[in-house]
């Protein structure tokens, strides 16, 4: 059973789905990519997950119970539209967020203070927030979101607004979350924190989930049989021993070596390929070229949009 | 209900602790118990200039009976002339020489000479002095008996006394009343906007700073709305009863510094040389002024602050729910607080409307005005007011009260339903049409 399942959530806006029938699943302990471009309805059913809007049909269980107010205290949101109160003490509104999130205030405290230890910011509980960079923001909200620790953490695109030695650090803090053994579910535009982070991906577009799964799957899916063949040797020797079973994309000399990428046309073993090269001269590198998520993303989405346009126009 | 205790508490602290708050504590009842101190107190400062009056008295008959008063001090110049007095009365000390003919007895004017010109208050002042000194003279010299006199001139002062339903007696002038409603309406007209607007700027304030989404992953959005307006309700009681406090005990202690002896009248100096009987009887007619001043006093306390406190706090809590549920639901709708102008004007101009007719209201508290306004629920708070030191009878409290808080039920159902789609709503250009869709949406 899996820790939080989404199941058939239809959500409407005047007449336009902004959610069809979408389900998720995220297993406890891992993080879950929610990708799509701007507009798919990622928001929306992250709201609907908080319980910030109630979903048309569908519905949501957490640990198999379906999801009530008593499940607020163990969730824990980075909205990706975030701020705090301009005017009001840093220290004093965090462990404010913490009691409306049902903790305890001398608990909030204790806790809040931990945390301002490990980053190393003491100094910034009797400030005001607007005296505080954009950056130091977004890091007293990455500690509002955690503090009452939450099974399950949810982050809008929780990179946005960070420099990369920040993001970087957020980044660190996620994985060290997910090894506390928090779920997590990132929905983001990053996709090389997706590869970076995130165990299972859903891809919405239109409303719709066009793609989901883990993501080494994905991308083995998505494979083209491409591969990369380092050998000592002269290109033109080797091109000319090729069968029409490869086609060449792609080659660079580099002193006696030389690279190939190419394509396998037909289903022929890998095996086949490197023994072909043993035979010319010394392999020194086989790789298999898998497609970015970032390639993956364009390339559903874009034939997403075409289907559904082609659709529209019939 | 414990989420909504921590919205309460946060917004009402927050809210306490600015210094605005502070400032606005003192200084609104200092601006309050200046209005009723500050004339008394100039009264008094002007009653401290005294001015020095030179009379030549021609006919010798009338200088012994005019009497000084804290104001105006006579001084007999004898026998000096005219034309000697208008040399020397600037140097002197004098402000103007009081000129009594000779045949005064058979004569209707007395003259005033001065440099400047004196003013209305005096002249009014030594023609009624004169005249009154010259009808007892007459009187005593047509012989008519000096008992006779004293009980003919019985000075009638007119006391207004209202019957109570529990047989009470409340004693209040008309002035009072009428100054009382105009402050207690305009008070109340001020609590609700500045309060409501607070609400409104707090909506705004949380959906410019984008916390809102935070906080509505933890709470409702109706529990925020409610907590909010709750919230800066109590700041708004909390600076009432600041108001009421600082108020009376400024005035209580203006009170007792400044005027230890309301306006008590002073003895004349008894300059008398003829008939000191008849000096005592003129005397005793001049008791009516301190009369009224005392008067206005008893009907300060006299006025039934109970029911004016208890009344006002009704009708600033029921007010200020309405507008103030308005005001969130305005909040919601836009982007920034310079969006709201074009809501803003519309749910303003009945608070305006009512303020401008406070007059009309207490020139006639039981007309046909007066009642409509205080029955419809988005006028009533102000006219209520205006109405509620001259009496209103118990079923219009009633009605009108039942009415405002239907319509406060109603308009928080509606401004819930706005607030719920408006505070995660950006970028969007907000119209009346558009919010009357966001109210037909369904949860």
């Amino acid at each position: 059973m899996s820790f939080l399942s989404v199941q058939n959530i239809v959500k409407e806006y005047s007449g336009t789905k902004a959610l069809d029938n979408v389900g998720i699943e995220v297993d406890a302990g891992t993080i879950f990519g929610l990708l799509g471009p701007n507009g798919a309805g990622k928001t929306t059913l992250i709201r609907i997950i908080n319980q910030i809007l109630a979903p048309d049909s569908g519905k949501i269980l957490m640990n198999g119970d379906p999801i009530s107010s008593a499940h607020i205290g163990r969730i824990g949101y980075l909205p990706e539209e975030r701020g705090l109160y301009k005017k009001m003490k840093v220290g004093e509104q965090v462990v404010y967020l913490a009691q409306l999130k049902g903790m305890q205030k001398s608990i909030a405290i204790e806790k809040l203070k931990t945390w301002f230890q490990k980053f190393e910011i003491e100094t910034w509980w009797d400030r005001n927030v607007d005296e505080l960079s954009k950056g130091m923001q977004q890091k007293v909200q990455f500690i509002s979101t955690i503090l009452h620790e939450p099974e399950l953490l949810i982050f809008d695109e929780p990179f946005s607004g960070f420099d990369p030695i920040n993001a970087n650090a957020i980044k660190q803090e996620i994985l060290g979350l997910k090894e506390k053994g928090m779920t997590i579910i990132l929905s983001t535009h990053t996709m090389s924190s997706v590869e970076e982070l995130c165990d299972n991906i859903a891809l919405i577009n239109k409303g719709q989930k066009i793609l989901d799964g883990k993501v080494h799957e994905i991308k083995q899916k998505y494979s083209s049989n491409t591969f990369e063949i380092k050998c000592s040797g002269w290109f033109d020797a080797m091109a000319s021993t090729l069968t029409h079973n490869y086609k060449i994309l792609e080659h660079n000399k580099e002193g006696n070596n030389t690279t190939i990428i190419l394509k396998l046309m037909n289903d022929i073993p890998t095996n086949d390929l490197i023994r072909h090269f043993t035979g010319l001269g010394n392999v020194i590198s086989f790789n298999e070229i898998l497609p970015s998520m970032n390639d993956i993303f364009i390339d559903v989405v874009g034939r997403n949009g075409e289907y559904i346009d082609n659709e529209n126009s019939i | 209900m414990n989420k909504i205790k921590l919205i309460i508490q946060r917004e009402y602290l927050t809210r306490v602790k600015k210094t605005s708050f502070i400032v606005m504590s003192i200084l609104g009842p200092i601006i309050i118990a200046s209005i009723f101190i500050v004339p008394l107190w100039l009264q008094k400062f002007e009653s401290q200039q005294i001015k020095h009056i030179a009379v030549i008295d021609e006919s010798r008959i009338l200088m012994p009976t005019i009497k000084s008063t804290e104001t105006v001090m006579f001084t007999d110049l004898g026998n000096t002339t005219l034309e000697d007095a208008q040399k020397t009365y600037a140097k002197d000390g004098y402000y103007a020489v009081l000129f009594i003919p000779k045949n005064i007895l058979n004569s209707t004017a007395v003259q005033i000479f001065s440099n400047r010109q004196p003013d209305f208050g005096l002249k009014q002042y030594i023609a009624k002095l004169i005249e009154k000194d010259l009808e007892t003279l007459k009187l005593l010299k047509s012989n008519v008996n000096p008992d006779l006199l004293k009980a003919v001139q019985t000075p009638i002062f007119v006391q207004t006394i209202k019957w109570t339903g529990d047989g009470r007696e409340v004693e209040v002038t008309m002035e009072m009343k009428t100054i009382i409603g105009t402050v207690a309406s305009m008070l109340i007209y001020i609590f609700i906007f500045m309060y409501g607007s607070q609400v409104m700027r707090g909506v705004v304030e949380e959906k410019v700073n984008r916390i809102v989404e935070i906080i509505i992953s933890s709470v409702r959005p109706l529990q925020l709305m409610i907590g909010k307006i709750t919230g800066i309700m109590m700041v708004g009681l909390t600076q009432f009863a600041l108001w009421i406090v600082i108020s009376f005990s400024v005035i209580w202690m203006a009170q007792v510094t400044l005027f230890p002896e309301p306006l008590a009248p002073t003895a004349a100096n008894p300059t008398a040389t003829i008939d000191s009987k008849v000096m005592a009887q003129v005397q005793a007619l001049g008791q009516d002024d301190y009369q009224y001043a005392m008067d206005i006093f008893g009907s300060v306390s006299n006025v039934n602050w109970t029911i004016m406190i208890v009344s006002f706090l009704f009708f600033f809590v029921c007010g200020y729910l309405l507008y103030a549920a308005m005001f969130a639901a305005v909040g919601s709708a836009v982007d920034s607080e310079s969006d709201t102008q074009q809501f803003i004007m519309p749910l303003t101009v009945p608070m305006v409307i009512s303020l401008l007719m406070i007059q009309v209201i207490l020139n006639n508290p039981d007309g046909s005005i007066a009642f409509w306004m205080s029955m419809i629920p988005f006028t009533s708070p102000i006219a209520m007011m205006a109405r509620i030191p001259f009496g209103v009878p118990i079923w219009q409290v009633v009605l009108s009260s039942l009415i405002l808080i239907s319509t406060i039920i109603i308009m928080a159902k509606l401004a819930a339903k706005i607030y719920r789609t408006g505070i995660l709503m950006y970028g969007k250009k907000v119209t009346f049409k558009e919010l009357y869709k966001w109210v037909r949406y369904s949860s």
